[in-house]
């Protein structure tokens, strides 16, 4: 392994995190916060120093990637991209503990959304920018935003290794043959139907700088509220349009090329898209049933119990209003969402519907060659046979999936706080969705737990983002053997 | 530029390498999943699975948005009704097929109207006039061909016997009395472009820019025996032998022709009255014995084995046969290759690799770009040709005026029929052809890139 190629590419990113910033340091600037204008631009700076540093050691590295490169790139540079994103949280003093501020913006970039904070609105500006627009910048990737920008990645070795690390999903494919263009085309259409949703939200008279936080949240399905009840005090009107956005981010941005290419029939087919909608569709209804009466008029019943499925499904984790007082029938609908998570493809986290698609399909064939040996059968997905290399992989996350949620519910359950709250904080940090039930859940937040615990929900926000395999990858010792 | 190429074999797998590096958007058809997705990890293309002749996969692969599509599957048929069809789908679409069968050559000019081929590339009836060529010429290792054939880069090796070995490049001019310019040399493993004060050593390839007309001066003055190639010995009667054996059959050349299937020997018999034929096991080297090797002047490895032409061609140059020419079909890597003496060495794959890729830049060429670029050195050296055009900057400059980049070198100015190796008082204008020739990769890609 090269660790040079690893080394620059680190550079690479930390190049990208600092030009983002300056935005956030140019809102902290025009609201004459002083204490976050030195904190962005001491962050600059250091970002600027470590990544020159980094380059002029690692100038002379191949261009190459190979896959396990390409993986631990993947896994250092989130981990990376965190430690100094952070930092302005800390100089400015606004989360003066380090490992908060760590698991704030991991919450932020993993597109999660669980939060420290009891006191949201306390936060400047400039701060309240960057925290969310971790949420935008963390949904897409950074890597497919190197991948389409970075000079030079136009004919070098930059091939499907990264995509396929940051992308979710169970079967990563490139829209047009090039890299560089198949990640700019996700970018642009991830862009336009941002601003989109900005225009939407200004057109309710929401103020900018919080129509830009709350799309930024929507957009990467993060979810950090920049008010204290999240959603629940904007008009019926704003909620909508979020529940709107939620659902469009949650699908995968492959459909909406096809729907560019006039391919309307492809994406009227998709099996994956199908399956959400029907999901959605069916959890609202049995939410309003179930609830009926808690609210006034029916309305608002049907508009609270949109917005959650589609908060939890989409992995966002808005609220507009406290579902852990609902009944345990709508919350374990809800939990059933946290698990099953968006489309394949889309900046949501979770299972994946495709991944549950597949696995239920190889189960249906299990059963059917249990009682007919002799069948041979393939799995078919979109009408056509999903190879068997792909569906072993799919198993595989299961099983990494579930003995994740095992190992990190058992240590986090060393703070003793009830099951109900540590399990679904592990459910809601790993599946990258925010708040949880009981002591985790909507109203409440995550700054009671212990560091070890923080750390670890943090990890499982990163693994769970990343799909698994890059995080596990970093622990293993075949990765650093020479 | 969109290129479609069905057939993810040898050639299709190495233009996928080449013409991705040089920015086209590329999608490979095959029928075989797991070379799709070893090319998709190796370069940056994306891949459909299917048979390339039929409708549902070519429209998949995006053959209406297409601008090329090259045909290099296994079986001619296919490639022809892959090619037919994509057409008929799409009629602007630019057609490249492979066709390597000798019972379909003689209609390939009929065909390209029927089946609406825009190219129809045969390898190793390319390989057959490469060697031709070369047998034409003993003496040089290998020959470029730039400016429509009136400018040509040849390879040649110094050794201790040389009269350029221990000279420094600007004497060179008395000793060959002709002006020619060495345009790089090739020691041991690396090239270099190099300058006047450079001193030639035994061992050093080095690659010479002439007008065409001056290469026999030039093999003349060096002292290498110009003498004419007039028996040729052929190991191996695959299709490349086919054809070279008519090629040389019409240039008078005589041909004895060592075949081990016999069947195979009556079939050639038939096909090539003037031929000697001679049923033998070539990995035999007595049969070469006693077909009289030593008293041919050319020995060509043409056999279906790499590893056996190597060893014929080692065995036959330490027999003293004044020219050796290698096909081999897989030049893994060159630096093992260039340390055995196997003379000229010949790749099927690559020449109709090369050839295909002088097609799509001829296709691009609309901005000045190269018409036809050679990789010369081991690959380390490209060599370009460009057309200067009324958007060539400097037309009409004396060149001592002007500061080209580092590692880039003029080797050749063609003015209409008159080819020039430029001095620093040489100017080229609008409509003159200029042979560039650089060491740094991927620097150039148009004219006035030569430039700073």
């Amino acid at each position: 392994m090269n660790y040079r190629i690893i080394g620059r590419f680190l550079a690479q990113i930390l190049t990208i995190e600092a030009v983002f910033m300056l935005p956030a340091l140019g809102i902290s600037l025009g609201y004459g916060e002083w204490a976050a204008v030195r904190a962005f631009l001491f962050t600059i700076l250091i970002i600027t120093a470590v990544a020159l540093t980094l380059f002029l050691i690692c100038r002379k590295a191949p261009n190459a990637l190979d896959a396990r490169e390409g993986m631990i790139c993947v896994g250092i540079s989130w981990i990376v991209l965190s430690l100094f994103g952070c930092l302005p949280f800390v100089i400015s003093g606004e989360i003066p503990h380090y490992i908060d501020a760590f698991f704030e913006i991991v919450s932020g970039f993993t597109t999660t959304g669980a939060s420290i904070l009891s006191d949201v609105e306390a936060l400047s500006p400039g701060i309240l920018y960057w925290r969310s627009f971790s949420h935008w910048l963390g949904g897409m990737g950074v890597l497919v935003f190197l991948l389409a920008v970075a000079p030079g990645s136009k004919d070098k070795g930059f091939t499907m290794h990264l995509l396929r690390a940051e992308s979710p999903g169970p079967d990563v494919g490139k829209l047009v043959p090039r890299m560089r263009k198949t990640a700019s085309i996700l970018y642009i259409i991830y862009i336009v139907m941002t601003i989109i949703n900005i225009l939407f939200l200004l057109a309710g008279k929401m103020p900018w700088l919080e129509a830009l936080c709350t799309a930024f949240g929507t957009a990467g399905t993060g979810g950090f509220g920049i008010k204290n009840d999240s959603m629940a005090s904007y008009s019926p009107y704003i909620q909508i349009v979020t529940t709107v956005f939620m659902l469009l981010f949650g699908i995968n941005f492959s459909c909406y090329y096809l729907l560019l290419m006039k391919q309307f029939k492809a994406v009227l087919k998709d099996e994956e898209l199908r399956m959400y909608i029907g999901i959605v569709v069916i959890a609202i209804v049995l939410i309003v049933i179930n609830i009926y009466g808690t609210y006034g008029t029916l309305g608002e019943t049907i508009r609270h119990a949109a917005f959650t499925v589609s908060t939890i499904i989409t992995t966002t984790g808005y609220g507009t209003t406290d579902f852990d007082l609902w009944p345990a029938f709508s919350k374990a609908i809800i939990m059933f969402l946290m698990i099953v998570g968006a489309c394949a493809g889309s900046t949501g986290g979770g299972l994946k519907v495709s991944r549950l698609l597949y696995l239920l399909k190889s189960l249906g064939r299990n059963i059917t060659q249990m009682l007919n040996p002799r069948r041979v059968k393939g799995i078919r997905y979109n009408g056509q046979i999903v190879s068997e290399r792909i569906l072993d992989n799919t198993n595989a996350y299961l099983a990494a999936y579930v003995s994740i949620i095992i190992f990190s519910f058992i240590v986090v359950s060393l703070d003793n706080n009830t099951i109900g709250t540590n399990f679904t904080a592990v459910l809601s940090c790993f599946n990258n969705i925010g708040p949880g039930l009981e002591a985790v859940g909507p109203t409440c937040n995550f700054g009671h737990y212990s560091d070890l615990s923080k750390l670890v929900l943090a990890a499982d926000m990163l693994a769970g983002r990343l799909e698994i395999f890059p995080i596990l990858v970093l622990f293993s010792r075949s990765t650093w053997k020479r | 530029m969109n290129i479609i190429i069905a057939g993810d074999g040898r050639v299709g797998s190495t233009l996928a390498r080449q013409l991705s590096a040089e920015g086209y958007d590329l999608t490979l058809i095959d029928s075989n999943n797991s070379v799709l997705q070893t090319s998709m990890e190796r370069y940056d293309v994306i891949a459909v699975h299917g048979n390339c002749a039929s409708m549902a996969t070519l429209r998949q692969a995006g053959v209406m948005d297409a601008d090329l599509l090259i045909a290099a599957t296994s079986a001619d048929e296919v490639n022809l009704l892959c090619c037919s069809t994509a057409h008929g789908l799409n009629p602007k679409l630019h057609t490249i097929a492979r066709i390597r069968n000798p019972e379909y050559i003689d209609q390939i000019y009929e065909m390209r109207d029927t089946f609406g081929l825009s190219m129809a590339i045969n390898p190793e009836k390319q390989a057959a006039t490469e060697i031709e060529r070369l047998l034409k010429y003993p003496g040089f290792l290998r020959r470029d061909i730039f400016a429509k054939g009136r400018t040509e880069i040849v390879e040649l090796r110094v050794d201790e016997a040389s009269k350029l070995c221990n000279v420094p490049l600007m004497e060179m001019a008395g000793i060959v009395k002709c002006r020619v310019l060495v345009c790089a040399v090739l020691r041991d493993g690396t090239a270099m472009v190099p300058r006047g004060n450079f001193v030639l050593q035994a061992g050093d390839r080095i690659f010479v820019t002439a007008p065409t007309e001056n290469l026999t001066v030039l093999l003349k003055n060096l002292g290498i025996i110009t003498r004419r190639v007039r028996k040729v010995m052929l190991c191996g009667g695959g299709r490349v032998c086919y054809y070279l054996a008519s090629q040389l059959k019409k240039a008078g050349i005589q041909v004895r022709l060592i075949e081990a299937d016999y069947n195979r020997c009556q079939e050639l018999n038939d096909l090539l009255p003037d031929a000697q034929i001679v049923h033998g096991d070539c990995s035999d080297l007595e049969v070469l014995e006693s077909e009289g090797l030593t008293d041919f002047d050319a020995l060509v490895a043409l056999t279906g084995r790499d590893e056996l032409n190597m060893i014929l061609s080692l065995y036959a140059a330490g027999q003293g046969v004044p020219q050796v020419i290698t096909k081999l079909a897989e030049v893994g890597s060159r630096g093992v290759i260039d340390s055995l003496s196997l003379g000229s060495v010949i790749c099927p794959k690559e020449l109709c690799c090369n050839n295909i890729v002088r097609y799509v830049r001829a296709m691009q060429n609309q901005t000045g770009a190269a018409v036809s670029v050679h990789a010369i050195a081991d690959g380390q050296v490209e060599a370009m040709e460009f057309l200067v055009d009324e958007n060539t900057n400097h037309c009409g400059v004396p060149l001592k005026q002007l500061k080209p980049r580092p590692n880039v070198l003029i080797a050749s100015i063609t003015h209409g029929s008159r080819t020039e190796i430029p001095n620093g008082d040489s100017m080229f204008h609008q409509g003159d052809t200029l042979v560039v020739v650089t060491s740094g990769r991927g620097v150039i890609h148009q004219i006035n890139d030569i430039f700073a």
